[in-house]
């Protein structure tokens, strides 16, 4: 009923009396997008970031471009809005209809009047894109006053309904509020409400949940679907995330070096991808929806340079199905009907049956069972605790971030530690490390106390425990060469005899990680995302390790550069007989690489099983609601499934709430659960859940399930 | 906010008690003696009697901690003692003279901002133009002058062009306001000249960088005017770190004038405080120097709370 009643308003709001224009050609396309060109100008030349993609949108519709970073995706966005930064952004070629007017050619004052009124755009982080030192209420008021020339009380009412149009409760206290006393996720419905708040015809959304929680990002792309199709809107997203597009776009484009490779609606491109790009990157992310396989497929190598691409097929280099041919161009050609094009010479063979062979090595991944191997690392009721102080005569405030966490780890075994942000991962992870301290609690590592540990015995475990970070832009010295960085710990350790033994031993270390010896010369900031993660690896491994605390170490990679790097780490692991604790929150990673998985919320371990009963049979609502929320990149799976969104916001650590502490959000808490604390109970064969309603709940789907 | 606020206030008192403790006891380090130089400087003959009369007199003959204990209960109930030299008390030698030198701050600091501002933004907007260089060579000029010189220039140019001199008589702001300011706006103007390069290039550095913070871009995106992009988006943001080198800078200008004051006769507390040190006029440089620090504590206390009211983010509690 609420919903009715929101529309009802935004229609009756003050329209431009220009629309009754656009309205006579509905069947025209919104907007067209031909052959559009984006140059950046740099010191060391000129970068072609896009190189004439074309596309058409109409009202209501989903478009999804996909592509990783640096292919020119955002730069096409920005170059709609106009929104380029100048001067380096030099004025797009092609053409951009939106309306049938062109936006190219439009002067900046009427290019203004479009912006934010009838074109909108949502962007990546959502903390960055507001403005910390004005309120929400004038940041949600400013494009209605100025496009519509509402007065204050006007305006003030409109921020209100738009509040609540967007899922943000309490409206008339948040308009008071800054951004920084918002959550992630409000502050993207914020960004959504502002960019909904004239009622435009087309939202452009740049990479809009990259920045959220799993949960969350459900909640706000359910949002913008819902909001599209209600109010006619046409949407552009753009993102990396396959899953996304799967669940949500009605078309997709496909970009690829400033390219497009393909397009095509979207069950047709999961369906029957053709460009030997497409198929690589479906098969290179790990899937929820199919059983696990061996091995994950991988691209090889890294995208072009765009100040200099290739003059053939920009993909040619990358590509298992590389002829001679393909060192001229192909067209974007349509192959099986009209909706569906791609660019290459071999796309006619490829629907015909042709498949690119695959890169991995056949040896399929034999699955040493650990179960029998000794416990390596056991870590038992360990909490950890940061008091801070806000200033000096503040009351200190207490966020208890790991609070009883068990588990153990067996050598040559991967636990994956699983959760959203706040939920106490990394801090499992630094302090088991002994980077932060804990403030209670037990961890063995083989023989020894690690709490405990000091001078020569912290330093024994220190050379067996190492880490993996998650950002290798900021984990490494940006002054120091490759060589430096992987040489410092035998420098530290003595590990290396000589010189020239530490050099040996580090390009040997380069080699084992998939990099070329030279590159010891280098700095980081020579080296792409992967090739510096693959130092870190290095880095890490330089101390023969026999445990890694990987802590998210591929969640800044591209998804053909997060393959190669997963790959590797099995490889180490099967080899060298590694064990890893594998931090992250992307469940279907955590699947591919994990023998067992721990799942965490609030500094609480909620579940923890082998992988197959976990991702098969999920016990605690907390790990059922993660899975349900994170996209499949299968458009008919994602079609099929009904979306199972998890409300509300994660609490803040330092008021977790009381009884369980997932019983906030939790869909079948009960007034029981604000209460009592539940304990890890064992549900058959070390599958551990802490959830007091579970007896029941596990009955129930046990009844439902079919036969 | 009104309990932070007391806070703060109270938290001056110890602040300015270690500035006591460090300033008392480094001067009776250093070598020269007041009676022998007032006494003596003239080559006159005296007896060691008078001088030991007259160390009685000032209290230089009790023990180190008498006279820092006798001097620190007068600077609590604000009997800051009577100067040395003069046998005047020192709050009347400082009081008139600090008129003036407030007097020069408040202009100089204002003239140096109805500067700054617009050439930073100026700076900002047009970076790496002609326009910008231009800009950035007015100010490197104005870090690399000193303002005694630029005061000297100032005095020259009116008698060359003008044939006119700024009057160099002392009268009061009550008396004769527009006399006054004829009078101290060449030496605000000098300084301020400075002031403005300083925040200027600061203005145009935080400026520069906030205009390619993500929030500008989406106020773009929402269509706003520019000029509402650049005063109300990007300004705000950008005034922050120029505000702190305005609170620094205002609060050297007091006392730290010296040549300038000179150069335009002007009897401020540079001036008052070269003559104490020269004189070893123990009590007024204390007196001096605590002035000073109690000036540099009051404005960074302002700099905060207007750090407070421009950004959200910073909340005393």
């Amino acid at each position: 009923m609420r919903a009715i009643q929101d529309t009802a308003i935004l229609v009756d709001s003050p329209v431009p009396p220009r629309d009754a224009i656009a309205r006579l050609d509905a069947a025209e396309p919104l907007l067209v997008v031909d052959d559009l060109h984006v140059t950046f100008t740099t010191p060391r030349g000129i970068v072609r970031a896009v190189d004439g993609i074309s596309y058409r949108l109409h009202r209501g519709e989903i478009m999804a471009i996909v592509g990783e970073s640096g292919c020119g995706k955002s730069a096409a966005a920005l170059a709609i809005m106009r929104l380029l930064a100048r001067p380096a952004g030099k004025t797009p070629k092609g053409r951009i209809l939106f309306q049938g007017q062109d936006l190219l050619k439009l002067p900046e004052s009427k290019m203004r009047e479009i912006r934010g009124r009838d074109i909108a755009m949502i962007f990546q982080e959502p903390m960055s894109s507001l403005n910390p030192v004005l309120s929400v209420g004038l940041q949600i008021m400013e494009p209605l006053r100025t496009h519509l020339g509402m007065d204050k009380e006007t305006a003030h009412a409109r921020a209100l309904e738009l509040l609540q149009l967007v899922g943000i409760t309490d409206a008339e206290r948040r308009l008071d509020q800054y951004p920084h006393q918002l959550s992630g996720g409000m502050r993207q419905r914020l960004m959504i409400a502002m960019g909904l708040a004239c009622n435009p015809k087309l939202i452009i959304a740049d990479e809009p949940t990259t920045a959220l929680d799993v949960t969350i990002q459900a909640q706000i792309l359910e949002l913008m679907r819902d909001l599209s199709r209600r109010l006619d809107i046409a949407l552009v997203i753009i993102t990396h995330n396959l899953g996304i597009v799967a669940r949500y776009a009605d078309h997709v484009g496909v970009m690829y070096a400033g390219q497009m490779v393909e397009q095509a609606t979207a069950e047709e491109l999961f369906a029957r991808p053709r460009h030997p790009y497409t198929i690589g990157l479906l098969k290179s992310v790990p899937r929820l929806d199919r059983p696990r396989g061996g091995r994950l497929e991988t691209i090889e190598g890294l995208p072009p340079d765009l100040l200099r691409p290739p003059a053939g097929c920009r993909f040619a280099a990358r590509c298992t199905l590389r002829l001679p041919l393909c060192d001229t161009a192909p067209n974007l050609v349509p192959i099986d009907g009209a909706e569906h094009l791609a660019r290459c010479h071999r796309a006619g063979e490829i629907a015909a049956g042709l498949t690119p062979p695959s890169r991995t090595s056949p040896a399929p991944r034999t699955i040493v069972a650990p179960g029998q191997a000794d416990v390596l690392l056991r870590v038992d009721d360990l909490h950890t605790t940061f008091v801070s102080r806000p200033g000096i005569f503040a009351e200190p405030m207490v966020v208890r971030a790991v609070s009883g966490v068990s588990f153990s780890v067996r050598r040559g075994e991967t636990l994956g530690l699983v959760g959203e942000s706040g939920c106490g991962k990394t801090t499992v992870g630094r302090t088991i490390l002994r980077l932060t301290p804990a403030t209670s609690g037990n961890v063995q590592f083989g023989d020894t106390d690690v709490l405990g540990a000091e001078g020569a015995s912290l330093t024994a475990i220190r050379r067996q425990m190492q880490v993996i970070f998650q950002d290798p832009v900021s984990s490494l010295n940006p002054r120091m060469t490759v060589g430096q960085i992987i040489g410092e710990p035998l420098k530290v350790y003595r590990l290396a005899r000589s010189r020239s033994a530490a050099q040996d031993r580090v390009s040997e270390l380069l080699s084992r990680v998939g990099l070329h010896g030279y590159m010891a010369e280098r700095y980081p900031h020579q080296l792409s995302g992967g090739q510096r993660q693959r130092v870190g690896i290095a880095r890490a491994l330089a101390m023969e390790p026999s445990f890694i605390v990987c802590d998210e170490p591929v969640s800044a990679l591209d998804v053909s550069i997060q393959a190669q790097v997963i790959t590797l780490l099995e490889e180490l692991q099967r080899e060298l007989g590694l064990a890893y604790l594998f931090i992250a929150h992307d469940l279907a990673v955590v699947r591919h690489i994990s023998h067992r998985v721990a799942v965490m919320y609030l500094g609480h371990v909620v579940e923890m099983a082998d992988r197959n009963a976990l991702y098969e049979t999920p016990l605690h609502p907390y790990t059922k609601a993660l899975l349900a929320a994170a996209p499949v990149p299968d458009p008919a799976v994602e079609r099929m499934r009904g979306t199972v969104v998890l409300g509300g916001e994660i609490p803040s650590p330092s008021r977790p709430p009381s009884g369980c502490v997932f019983h906030t959000r939790c869909p079948i808490a009960t007034a029981e659960c604000r209460d009592v604390v539940p304990s890890l109970e064992d549900y058959g064969s070390g599958h551990l859940a802490a959830c007091i309603k579970l007896p029941e709940s596990l009955a129930k789907s046990h009844e439902s399930r079919p036969a | 906010m009104i309990g932070y606020l007391i806070k703060r206030i109270l938290l001056i008192i110890p602040t300015l008690l270690a500035v006591g403790v460090v300033t008392f006891f480094l001067l009776r380090v250093v070598p020269g003696d007041i009676v022998e130089l007032k006494l003596r400087g003239d080559g006159a003959a005296v007896t060691q009697l008078a001088i030991e009369r007259e160390r009685a007199r000032l209290g230089l003959d009790k023990p180190l901690i008498n006279q820092f204990g006798d001097w620190i209960t007068g600077v609590a109930v604000f009997n800051f003692g009577t100067s040395m030299w003069t046998g005047r008390p020192v709050t009347d030698e400082i009081a008139g003279r600090l008129v003036l030198s407030l007097q020069i701050a408040f202009l100089a600091t204002l003239i140096g901002l109805l500067i700054a501002v617009p050439l930073g933004t100026i700076s900002a907007l047009f970076a790496n133009s002609w326009i910008d260089y231009s800009i950035r060579v007015v100010t490197l000029a104005g870090l690399s002058m000193p303002s005694f010189w630029l005061g000297m220039l100032i005095i020259i140019a009116l008698l060359h062009v003008f044939d006119w001199i700024p009057p160099m008589t002392p009268t009061s702001l009550w008396r004769d306001p527009l006399g006054q300011l004829a009078q101290l706006f060449w030496p605000a103007l000098a300084v301020g000249y400075r002031f403005s390069a300083i925040v200027a290039r600061m203005m145009r550095s935080s400026l520069v960088e906030v205009l390619h913070e993500d929030y500008i871009r989406t106020a773009r995106a929402k269509g706003l005017f520019e000029r509402t992009v650049i005063i109300r988006h990007a300004l705000r943001n950008a005034l922050l770190p120029a505000i702190t080198v305005s609170g620094l800078e205002f609060a050297f200008l007091i006392g730290g004038l010296v040549v300038t004051e000179q150069v335009f006769n002007l009897n401020g507390i540079g001036r008052l405080f070269v003559q104490a040190i020269i004189n070893h006029d123990y009590i007024m440089i204390q007196a001096l120097i605590m002035l000073t620090a109690f000036v540099f504590v009051v404005t960074n206390l302002v700099v905060d709370l207007v750090y407070a009211f421009l950004d959200p983010r910073i909340r005393y509690v």
